[in-house]
């Protein structure tokens, strides 16, 4: 009897808690920065495409949802012809970006990406693309790569000795 | 002319407030729960009863080809009708009553005796398995808590000397009967949750185990009807415990006595609606051991009780 009127006056007390409800399309969530959301492609600081078109990504992706194509570009530098990804197939697991040899491929804190027909779902390079860094700043893969592409020359990147010249016999 | 004036406002104030009570039951149960409830539709939610009209009129009226049709038909009207009949007989204020009957408890009694034909009817009419299940369980819990939901206003009548309702109001203009009658009080409370199935016993509908109960085949404005009678009968009985025990519209002359009534009887159906956001639905058997082993006695001895103090004191 006793814990029956109790258990009333808790719940009444309850009336005065705070809602957990969050009034969404009005208030926003706070989401952390590492939040798996919408998938992008960033660019290196110099602006140019970070993606090197390894296919890492598509391995990686258990639902096969990205899908590119590799060309290379006169100096050589290697980019993707294509990149598409389709984002109704696309369960946000993370996979690509961990994937990823040179932070191109990145998920950010947005989710609201809902359409009403279900081709756009389907998001071209040009959609992928934004004119950032993204997450991670002041990364260049051509800098740090060994291959010459025409960003450094051979032996002029960061943390890299010059070659070695194979004809010296002291070295 | 002033007579239809008070019918219909007898009919269509319980009405309004049993249709506010789907959006208002909803809104205070979020509030236990630390929700918000429907706060979308028009302003704080209101309209939502407006949109949830709507739909239930849109929803294909349904009857099973197994069903009994007539009876099916039938059911969820007598519901409604008991309930709203019932409603000419409390009085509102002074002067604002239908029917200032000399029997008024006991025509309460009895329409609310054939309210369980209703459930009874519907049940037997879906010809299912579960509904069948629930309206024989609706039926037993019914006829047990009818019995000393009776005996408990025993007290009330003998204290008041009338089975008029409008009378017993008048008694109560010393002291509220809830004072000397609080175990009959808190007995009909009990019971009065009993007859309108709520919560705590709201076993006849158990949607754990009988899908819906008696209403499990009813669809559209059939089960609205079936919905709404059960917020009518909250807004009955709890008009009904402001009436016999709370002093009716009898309250400090600051305010109007309509609003004294009106506000005694929303702070009941408010415990109603938060009594169901804190009790679990008990087991038939507990149900039935609660009833005649322990609120009949109880109910008995107040009988008993307080037929000796009026006869000791001397005031019949």
């Amino acid at each position: 009897m006793i814990s029956i009127l109790r258990s009333i006056w808790l719940t009444f007390l309850h009336s005065f808690h705070k809602r957990e409800t969050l009034g969404y399309p009005e208030k926003k969530p706070y989401l952390p920065p590492r939040y798996r959301g919408r998938i992008i492609l960033s660019r290196d600081p110099d602006g140019q495409e970070r993606c090197v078109a390894c296919y890492l990504c598509a391995v990686a992706c258990p639902v096969d949802c990205i899908a590119l194509q590799a060309t290379s570009d006169s100096n050589g530098r290697r980019y993707p012809g294509f990149f598409r990804i389709n984002f109704s197939r696309c369960i946000f697991c993370g996979f690509c970006e961990e994937a990823c040899p040179t932070y191109a491929i990145q998920l950010i804190p947005d989710f609201e990406m809902g359409e009403y027909d279900r081709k756009n779902m389907v998001y071209e390079k040009g959609n992928l693309l934004i004119n950032g860094e993204g997450k991670y700043h002041g990364y260049n893969f051509y800098k740090v790569a060994g291959v010459e592409i025409g960003v450094k020359k051979t032996g002029k990147g960061d943390n890299e000795e010059p070659p070695v010249d194979i004809k010296n016999l002291i070295h | 002319m002033k007579y239809v004036f008070i019918i219909a406002g007898v009919l269509l104030i319980p009405l309004t407030i049993a249709a506010g009570l789907i959006w208002g039951e909803r809104r205070l149960l979020a509030l236990f729960q630390d929700r918000y409830g429907p706060n979308r539709v028009g302003p704080a939610g209101l309209l939502q009863v407006v949109a949830d009209v709507v739909k239930i009129f849109f929803k294909e009226d349904w009857i099973p080809p197994f069903a009994d049709k007539a009876v099916f038909v039938l059911a969820p009207g007598i519901l409604i009708i008991t309930i709203l009949l019932t409603f000419a007989v409390i009085p509102f204020t002074d002067n604002f009553l239908v029917l200032d009957s000399n029997i008024g408890i006991l025509f309460f009694l009895g329409n609310s005796s054939l309210g369980v034909y209703s459930i009874v009817l519907g049940g037997w009419a879906s010809n299912n398995k579960y509904s069948l299940l629930g309206s024989i369980r609706a039926s037993a819990q019914m006829l047990t808590y009818e019995v000393f939901m009776g005996l408990s206003l025993v007290g009330v009548v003998m204290m008041a000397d009338s089975f008029s309702l409008r009378e017993i109001v008048e008694a109560q203009r010393g002291s509220w009967f809830f004072i000397p009658q609080f175990v009959a009080f808190v007995i009909f409370f009990i019971a009065g949750i009993a007859e309108t199935h709520r919560t705590p016993f709201d076993i006849p509908e158990a949607e754990g185990e009988l899908v819906a109960g008696y209403h499990t085949e009813y669809s559209g404005m059939k089960f609205g009807m079936f919905f709404v009678g059960e917020y009518l009968g909250v807004t009955l009985i709890s008009s009904l415990i402001v009436t016999l025990f709370f002093g009716g519209w009898l309250g400090p002359a600051f305010l109007p006595p309509a609003f004294w009534f009106f506000f005694k009887t929303a702070f009941f159906i408010f415990l109603f609606i938060l009594i169901r956001a804190s009790l679990p639905r008990l087991r038939y058997d507990q149900l039935m051991e609660a009833g005649w082993k322990i609120l009949l006695p109880l109910v008995l001895l107040n009988i008993l009780i307080t037929g000796a103090a009026i006869i000791y004191t001397g005031t019949l």
